[in-house]
């Protein structure tokens, strides 16, 4: 699903990033907690999120999350908005409360982390003898 | 969806996005209304404009264009001053009006150029035409993306330029302890660094996960320390070592859901006791060495 589609979903505005609105995402997640992202979040997704801090950004990024969506009308502080544009993440900002945006993104077809097929979004470990 | 109105709705959003002051010439030539009009005309041709607006004592009193210079010579009134001849109603924008609000404006008005003001002072802070909004536009789609391809072109290059039988490059970043607002900017640089040095997505991923998880550790149980990152042709490993209080438990710290963060860190979202096992999960290799009042060492390696 692409991100156009999901702004229009979510009802959303965009924070910044809108050069790359056109990006495809494999799937979604909601979170408040960190460490659920960055154990559970698959690459080029959309993360989900009540909590506004700049940590939301890193953690994006680390988990290699394509967009963050933050609910029930939160904004988060101008330093997240430039972090997220200098490292190419897309924000949007919707005033729907986590769980219907959850519900309507899934209910459109996107499908959550542990759905994607392994071996697209999840490389899993690669060893080496 | 087509090629262009992908590009379209792409432009589309940007418009929604960027602001007035991010197209707008800056500090725009200005002209008092008992400026000449021979002035104008001199001043037109020599910074190569088709208006400018009018100032007295500060304050944005009017517009003059081409059109009205063209207007006083045709009836030979070459020798009257801006005051008489300006547009007395000027339409401004804000410069954090959104670039699509300008759009309208122009579309509606038919003017060439509109006046931007300081929404809270009022003062005039530039000039924005359609050409400058196109400009920004453009400019916006191609620059990020540009500036990246060029730091990646320039680092990819150093494992095949250097001749040697073995290569490693080292980084070295310092973690302030308690600095919550700065936590993450370690590891935020080691992947952009990494990417940069070519290396896979999925290996910078699982490196820059780990290596965030240390990070925020040390920022939330240790005084500080430093991450060292040696990135070899086979493999990249990540050393962080801190200056205390040092793990009592090395077993318990490494169980999952085991955590001794304090109340504030987990309404940021951290402080699950995920952090080492998803280290240790991401990891190829790790290695965690701790005494009590004095250090914790972990290293950790990601094979490529
Ligand atoms: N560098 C460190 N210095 C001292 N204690 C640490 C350090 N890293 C981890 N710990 C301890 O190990 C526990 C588990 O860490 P971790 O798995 O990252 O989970 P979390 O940070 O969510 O608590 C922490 O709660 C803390 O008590
Ligand atoms: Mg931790």
């Amino acid at each position: 699903m692409n991100l156009i589609k999901i702004r229009q979903l979510l009802e959303a505005s965009v924070l910044c990033g809108a050069e790359s609105i056109d990006q495809e995402i494999q799937c979604g997640g909601g979170a408040d907690l960190m460490s659920d992202v960055l154990a559970l979040m698959e690459p080029n997704s959309i993360l989900l999120s009540g909590l506004t801090t700049l940590q939301v950004v890193y953690t994006a990024e680390m988990s290699g999350v394509m967009a963050i969506c933050f609910v029930r009308g939160k904004r988060p502080p101008p330093e997240a908005i430039e972090l997220a544009r200098a490292r190419g993440i897309v924000l949007m900002a919707t005033r729907l409360p986590m769980f219907e945006s959850c519900g309507r993104l899934y209910k459109a077809g996107l499908k959550g982390s542990s759905e994607v097929p392994p071996g697209t979004a999840r490389p899993g470990k690669r060893r080496h003898p | 969806m087509t090629n262009l109105s992908k590009e379209a709705t792409k432009l589309q959003e940007l418009a929604y996005e960027l602001k007035v002051e991010q197209a707008m010439t800056p500090d725009p030539v200005t002209v008092a209304p008992r400026t000449p009009m021979t002035r104008l005309r001199e001043l037109l041709r020599d910074r190569r404009i088709s208006g400018a607006p009018v100032l007295s004592r500060g304050k944005l009193v009017g517009i003059v264009t081409i059109e009205d210079l063209i207007k006083c010579l045709m009836k030979g009134r070459t020798g009257v001053a801006v005051g008489s001849v300006m547009s007395q109603e000027v339409h401004t924008l804000c410069a954090d009006d959104p670039l699509v609000h300008a759009v309208s404006r122009f579309q509606e008005l038919g003017f060439g150029r509109l006046p931007v003001v300081d929404r809270a002072s009022g003062r005039l802070v530039g000039i924005l035409t359609m050409g400058d909004i196109l400009r920004c536009l453009l400019k916006q789609l191609e620059v990020d993306y540009r500036e990246e391809e060029i730091h990646r072109y320039r680092a990819s290059h150093i494992f095949e330029d250097i001749l040697a039988d073995d290569i490693a490059v080292s980084f070295r970043y310092q973690v302030v302890g308690g600095d919550f607002h700065r936590a993450g900017s370690c590891s935020s640089r080691l992947r952009t660094s990494l990417l940069r040095l070519g290396l896979s997505p999925e290996a910078v991923r699982r490196v820059a996960i780990a290596t965030y998880e240390a990070e925020m550790n040390l920022v939330i149980y240790t005084p500080g320390g430093t991450l060292d990152a040696r990135v070899g042709k086979e493999r990249v490993v990540v050393r962080v070592r801190d200056g205390g209080p040092g793990i009592p438990d090395i077993e318990k710290a490494l169980t999952p859901g085991f955590s001794t963060a304090p109340d504030w860190v987990r309404a940021m979202g951290f402080g699950a006791g995920m952090g080492l096992p998803n280290i240790k999960e991401l990891a190829d290799e790790m290695r965690l060495d701790s005494k009590i009042g004095e250090f914790t060492d972990l290293e950790f390696g990601v094979c490529l």
